[in-house]
C-alpha cells in the first residue's frame, strides 16, 4: 500500500487546518469564553518599548552629556559639516553665488549655466564609456531643462553628489576596517542586516528630532540608507582579490596600508563600483523619499502633487526622476565595467582632453551668459510642460475605462485580497506566534523556530499585532501575484534568448526607478487603498522574480539537459522535469528577494492608505513619535527577518538534496 | 668567503587543522595516519632543504604534494607550524615583520602560477611596483623597470594592461617584476604550468637563457617532470607533504630511493639525463674524432658520437676525463643497462 500522507504533509495539511478553523472562530470563542485576550492582547502586559525610546531619544538631545560637549552640539556638528559643501553645491548648481543677505544680497558669481552642467554630464559619460551614452545622458538631461524640471532637478542632483561620495567613502572604509578584523565584522554584520530590513521611514523620524526639518536631516537619513550595500561589496570585493594577487603584495614587501591602498583596493575596483553604483541608486530613491523631511526637489513636486491630486504634475516630476536615474545608473555601470585606460602623452591640454574641454564649456558659457540669459539659463517661454496632456490622458482613460477597472478592482478584492485578509487578521495572537514558530522551526531548524517566536510576542506585546497582520497579508498577496508573473516571464526570457533580452531590460529599467514613482500612476487609475498598494508593490517587486528565475534556468548544467534530450524528453518534459527542479534553489532566492523588496515598498505604499505596519510608520512621522515610528519599523524588520532565513534555510535545504 | 648556501631549512612542518598546534607538542614527528586521526592536513611534513648560491632547485611533485606550501614557508608567506629556516645567515622565522618587508624588498623576489599581475597598472608600472614601494622615485623606477621589461622580451608593450597580453607574455611580466629588485632568491611556483605547451618550451628556454645571465639562486616549483629535468641542477621530489629523495635529475633516475620516485621516473627518457661523465670509460685510445663536454646529456651528444669514426673525448674545463664510444651512447638509448 502507498502512503500517501507522509510526516511532512500532514504537518502542512495540521497547520494550516488548526490555523484556519482558529481563525475562523476565533470571535465566537472570545465571545462564548467571554475572553477578550484571545483576540486582543491584554492592555495591561503591552511592552512600554515605545515610550522607552521616545524617552531615551528626549533625553539624547535635551539633556545628554559627554565630557567636553552635549550631544545637541555633536549633531549641530555633524549638521554644519553637511551643510557646507551643500549649500555650496546648490549655489553652484541653481542658485548662484551672494553675499549679503535677503534684500541687500549682491550676485557675486552666477551658478553654472544650464549648457555647462549638460555638457560636463555629456562628457563624464563619454569619457565612462562613448559617445552613445554620451547622447543617451545629454538627452535625460536636455529633457530636465526642456520640461521645465530644471531647478527641482538641479537641488536633487546637488542632495545625491553629497550623499553618494558620503555613502561610499564611509560604506569603503566601514568594509576595509570589517575585512581586517573579523570581530568588528561580527559586530557590524547585524546592524547591516537591520539597516536594510528597517523600512526608511522608521528612522526618518529619530532623524528628524535629532537633526530638525530640512535638507540635512534627509541627507542624515540618505547616507543611513544607501551606506550598508557598500559596506557589504567591500567585504566581499576586498575578501575576493585572488590570492596570488595580495602574495605578490607581500613578496614584494609591502606595508599594511601599501598593502591596502595600491593592492587590494585598486584590484577590487571594478567590484567597488558595483557597490558605488548601488549607493547611488539607493540615494535617488531615498533623496525622493526624504522629501518628507525637507530634501526639495523633485521628491518634493511628486509628493506635493499627490497630496493635490494633481496629476499632470505628478507625472512631469516623476518622468523627470526616472530619467536622472537612468542617466546616472547608467554612467556609474559604465565606470564599474570601464576598461582600457588610454596612456596620453603631450602638453596638459592633450593629456587631458576632458578636463580642458570641461573647463572651456564652463568659462565660455559663464562669460556669454552675461550677455545672453538664454544661455544663463533655459529661457522660460521655451519649456514645453506635458502636465495638461497627462490630466487629460488620464481623465480619458477613466472616463472611458471606469467600469472595466472597477470591475477588476472589485473581482480582486472580493476574490482574492478580503478573503486572504479576513484569514491572517482572524488569527488569534497566541496562536499566531506558536503557529509562525512553528512554521519557522520546520524549515529552518529549532533555533530560527525560537527566533520566530520571540519576534511575533514582540510584536503581539507591542499592540501591533493586528496592524503586522494586514502587512503580512499585503505582502503575501503581492508576492503571490510577482512570484506567478515574474516566474513564467523568467522563464520565457530563459528559453527565448531574443524575447529575454527585451525582458531583462525592462527589469534592469524598472529596477532604477526609485519606489515612490511606483505609486504615482496607481494612484491616478485606481485611487487609494488596499488595491492599489497591491498593484504598485507587485510592480515594485516583480524584478527579482523574474531575474533569478531566468538565471536559474541558465545554469542549470549543459550536460543534465543533454542527458535528458538523450532519453527523449520532449521540451516541455525538460523544462518542467529538469530545468525547473534544479532550478528551484534560485527560484527560492528570487522569492527572498522580491519578499524583501515587497516589504520595503509596503511601507511607502502608506502614503496611499494601507492600515498596516507601514501606516503605523507614517503616522509615527507626522507626528514625529520617534518611539512609535521605531517600534513599527522594528515589527517590520523582524518579518523580513524571519522571512530571509526561512527562504534562505529552504533554499539551502533544497540545494542540499540536489546536491548542487 | 660567505656561506654557500643560501637558504638553510630544517625539519619544517605546516600543519592545517584544528589541533595544528598541539599535535606536534605530543609527537616529534606524527606519521601520515595519526595526522589523520586527529583531523589534521598535513601540507609539509618534516621538510630538510638547503639551496646553495647559484643553483637551480627544483621541487617536484603531484598537485597537493604540498610544493606551494613548502615554498611559502620558506618565503613565510605561511607560518610553518615548526621547523627552523636560516636565510642568508639570518633565522627568517623569527624575523620581525619590519625586518621580513625589508628583506623581501631587497633580498627575494617571486613568480607566481597564474601571474598575479595588478590589473590596474600597466606593464611598466607592474614591473616598477615593487620599486614603487619601496619609495623609488618614478625617474628612476621607470628607468630600471624599462631595462628589465627589455630584457624579458617585451619592448613596445610598456603601456600595455594586463588583459591586452597573452599568458605567455603575462607571465613575461611576472618575470620582470620579480628581477626589478636583483633578488638574490628567487622563487618561481609553477611558473608555466599554466600556459600552452608550446610556449611553456619557449618560456624555458628564456629562462635558461636569463639564468645565464643573471647566475640567481632559484626555487622552481614544477609538476612536470620533463621541466623539472630540463631545468634542475637538483630536484626534490615531495609526495603528500614529505620529501622523498632530493637528488641530481640523473641520480634520480639512476638511483630513485622509493618506489615512489622509481615510478615517477620510469618513464622518462634516460638519453635527457644521463650525462657524458656517467657513461664514459677510462681514457685508452690515442686519437679522437672529438670532443664533448663531460656534463652535455647523452641525447645532446648522441649525433656526435654516432657521425664520428672513432671514440670522443670527454672534457672536464679543457681537461681530459675520459673517452666515450658509439656503443655506450646506442646501450643508453636502447634503455640496456
Ligand atoms: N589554507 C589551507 N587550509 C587547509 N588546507 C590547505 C591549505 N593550503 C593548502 N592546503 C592543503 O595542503 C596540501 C598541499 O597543498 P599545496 O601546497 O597547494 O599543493 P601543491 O602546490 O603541491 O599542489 C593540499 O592537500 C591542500 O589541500
Ligand atoms: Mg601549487
Amino acid at each position: 500500500m502507498r502512503r500517501w500522507i507522509t510526516w511532512s504533509t500532514g504537518f502542512w495539511v495540521g497547520l494550516f487546518a488548526v490555523t484556519w478553523l482558529l481563525s475562523s472562530y476565533s470571535f465566537q470563542l472570545y465571545k462564548a469564553l467571554d475572553a477578550r485576550w484571545i483576540v486582543r492582547f491584554p492592555k495591561a502586559y503591552e511592552l512600554p518599548t515605545e515610550s522607552r525610546i521616545s524617552a531615551l531619544l528626549d533625553w539624547l538631545v535635551d539633556s545628554a552629556h559627554f565630557v567636553f560637549f552635549t550631544f545637541r552640539d555633536l549633531t549641530r556638528a555633524i549638521a554644519a559639516l553637511i551643510e557646507i559643501p551643500y549649500q555650496f553645491l546648490r549655489n553652484l548648481l541653481i542658485e548662484g553665488f551672494q553675499s549679503g543677505l535677503g534684500a541687500e544680497a549682491v550676485q557675486i558669481a552666477p551658478s553654472l549655466s544650464w549648457i555647462a552642467v549638460i555638457g560636463v554630464a555629456v562628457l563624464i559619460a563619454h569619457f565612462a564609456r562613448d559617445l552613445s551614452l554620451g547622447a543617451l545622458t545629454g538627452v535625460c538631461f536636455l529633457y530636465l531643462a526642456v520640461f521645465g524640471q530644471w531647478a527641482s532637478a538641479m537641488v536633487t542632483m546637488a542632495s545625491v553628489l553629497i550623499a553618494v561620495p558620503i555613502g561610499a567613502v564611509g560604506g569603503l572604509l566601514l568594509g576595509i576596517a570589517a575585512y581586517r578584523s573579523p570581530l568588528f565584522e561580527k559586530l557590524l554584520r547585524p546592524f547591516l542586516d537591520l539597516m536594510q530590513t528597517v523600512p526608511v521611514f522608521a528612522y526618518l523620524v529619530p532623524v528628524l528630532i535629532l537633526f530638525g526639518f530640512g535638507p540635512v536631516a534627509a541627507l542624515v537619513a540618505t547616507v543611513i540608507y544607501a551606506m550598508p550595500p557598500m559596506v557589504r561589496v567591500t567585504i566581499v570585493a576586498l575578501k575576493a582579490v585572488p590570492e596570488e594577487i595580495k602574495e605578490a603584495g607581500r613578496m614584494v614587501g609591502c606595508t599594511r596600508h601599501q598593502m591596502m591602498w595600491k593592492v587590494l583596493v585598486p584590484s577590487a575596483s571594478p567590484a567597488l563600483m558595483v557597490g558605488v553604483n548601488q549607493v547611488i541608486m539607493l540615494t535617488l530613491n531615498m533623496v525622493i523619499i526624504a522629501s518628507m523631511i525637507g530634501a526639495g526637489g523633485l521628491g518634493f513636486d511628486v509628493l506635493a502633487s499627490l497630496r493635490r491630486l494633481d496629476i499632470g504634475g505628478g507625472i512631469e516630476a516623476g518622468l523627470a526622476i526616472v530619467v536622472m536615474a537612468i542617466a546616472l545608473d547608467r554612467v556609474s555601470q559604465a565606470f564599474a565595467s570601464r576598461g582600457v585606460h588610454e596612456h596620453r602623452s603631450g602638453s596638459y591640454l592633450k593629456r587631458h582632453p576632458w578636463t580642458s574641454t570641461s573647463f572651456a564649456i564652463i568659462v565660455g558659457t559663464l562669460l556669454l551668459g552675461q550677455f545672453i540669459p538664454a544661455v544663463q539659463t533655459y529661457p522660460k517661454d521655451l519649456t514645453i510642460t506635458t502636465g495638461p496632456f497627462w490630466t487629460a490622458s488620464i481623465e480619458w482613460i477613466n472616463v472611458n475605462f471606469f467600469d472595466a477597472f472597477e470591475a477588476i478592482k472589485l473581482v480582486v478584492l472580493q476574490g482574492l485580497l478580503l478573503p486572504v485578509k479576513k484569514f491572517f487578521t482572524g488569527i488569534p495572537w497566541a496562536w499566531g506566534i506558536i503557529a509562525t514558530g512553528l512554521f519557522a522551526w520546520k524549515l529552518a531548524g529549532w533555533r530560527m523556530g525560537l527566533m520566530a517566536m520571540l519576534f511575533m510576542a514582540f510584536i503581539s506585546a507591542s499592540g501591533l499585532w493586528g496592524k503586522t497582520m494586514v502587512t503580512i497579508y499585503l505582502c503575501g498577496v503581492s508576492v503571490f501575484l510577482a512570484s506567478l508573473i515574474g516566474i513564467p516571464l523568467g522563464i520565457w526570457a530563459a528559453e527565448r534568448p531574443r524575447a529575454g533580452r527585451v525582458i531583462l531590460g525592462l527589469m534592469d529599467t524598472l529596477q532604477t526607478l526609485p519606489s515612490f514613482v511606483y505609486l504615482i500612476p496607481v494612484v491616478m487609475l485606481f485611487r487609494v487603498g488596499d488595491f492599489s498598494a497591491m498593484i504598485a508593490v507587485v510592480l515594485y517587486a516583480l524584478a527579482p522574480a523574474v531575474r533569478y528565475a531566468a538565471f536559474g534556468l541558465r545554469e542549470v548544467p549543459a550536460h543534465l539537459i543533454e542527458a535528458g534530450r538523450m532519453a527523449g524528453c520532449t521540451p516541455r518534459q525538460i523544462l518542467f522535469r529538469i530545468k525547473l527542479p534544479l532550478a528551484t534553489p534560485h527560484l527560492l532566492l528570487g522569492l527572498n528577494q522580491t519578499i524583501m523588496l515587497a516589504l520595503s515598498m509596503l511601507v511607502i505604499t502608506a502614503l496611499v492608505g494601507t492600515r498596516d505596519l507601514g501606516q503605523e510608520v507614517y503616522i509615527a512621522l507626522t507626528k514625529a513619535n520617534a518611539g512609535q515610528g521605531i517600534v513599527a519599523g522594528l515589527c517590520v524588520a523582524f518579518i523580513a527577518i524571519i522571512a530571509d532565513r526561512v527562504v534562505h534555510a529552504a533554499a539551502d535545504g533544497q540545494r542540499r538534496r540536489l546536491g548542487l | 668567503m660567505t656561506n654557500q648556501v643560501l637558504l638553510d631549512c630544517r625539519n619544517v612542518w605546516k600543519l592545517y587543522g584544528a589541533r595544528a598546534e598541539t599535535i606536534l607538542q605530543e609527537n616529534d614527528c606524527p606519521d601520515p595516519e595519526a595526522l589523520k586521526a586527529a583531523g589534521v592536513i598535513g601540507a609539509v611534513r618534516a621538510a630538510d632543504v638547503q639551496i646553495n648560491r647559484g643553483e637551480i632547485f627544483v621541487i617536484m611533485g603531484l598537485s597537493g604534494s604540498g610544493k606551494s606550501t613548502l615554498v611559502r614557508c620558506l618565503s613565510r608567506l605561511v607560518e610553518p607550524t615548526a621547523g627552523s629556516i636560516q636565510f642568508d645567515g639570518i633565522d627568517l622565522l623569527s624575523a620581525s615583520d619590519a625586518e621580513l618587508i625589508e628583506i623581501r624588498r631587497k633580498k627575494m623576489g617571486m613568480v607566481f602560477q597564474q601571474f598575479a599581475l595588478l590589473p590596474h597598472l600597466t606593464v611598466l608600472e607592474n614591473v616598477a611596483f615593487p620599486l614603487d614601494v619601496q619609495g623609488v622615485d618614478r625617474k628612476t623606477r621607470e628607468a630600471r623597470a624599462r631595462e628589465v621589461v627589455t630584457l624579458v622580451g617585451l619592448e613596445g608593450r610598456e603601456n600595455y594592461y594586463p588583459r591586452e597580453l597573452s599568458g605567455g607574455q603575462q607571465q613575461r611580466v611576472g618575470i620582470a617584476r620579480s628581477l626589478v629588485v636583483e633578488p638574490e632568491l628567487w622563487f618561481l611556483d609553477e611558473p608555466f604550468s599554466a600556459l600552452d605547451p608550446l610556449i611553456r618550451r619557449e618560456m624555458q628556454d628564456e629562462f635558461l637563457r636569463l639564468q645565464n645571465m643573471l647566475k640567481k639562486t632559484i626555487v622552481f616549483i614544477t609538476h612536470d617532470f620533463d621541466e623539472a629535468i630540463r631545468l634542475a641542477d637538483r630536484i626534490a621530489v615531495m609526495k603528500d607533504g614529505a620529501i622523498e629523495q632530493i637528488a641530481a635529475p640523473e641520480e634520480l633516475v639512476l638511483n630513485p630511493a622509493t618506489e615512489y620516485v622509481a615510478e615517477f621516473t620510469r618513464h622518462v627518457s634516460r638519453a635527457k639525463v644521463i650525462r657524458a661523465k656517467t657513461i664514459m670509460s677510462p681514457v685508452t685510445s690515442e686519437s679522437f674524432a672529438g670532443e664533448v663536454d663531460c656534463r652535455a646529456t647523452v641525447e645532446s651528444i648522441a649525433d656526435q658520437v654516432e657521425a664520428a669514426s672513432g671514440p670522443v673525448r670527454v672534457l672536464n674545463n679543457g681537461e681530459i676525463v675520459g673517452q666515450i664510444d658509439k656503443q655506450a651512447v646506442i646501450d643508453v638509448l636502447v634503455g640496456r643497462k
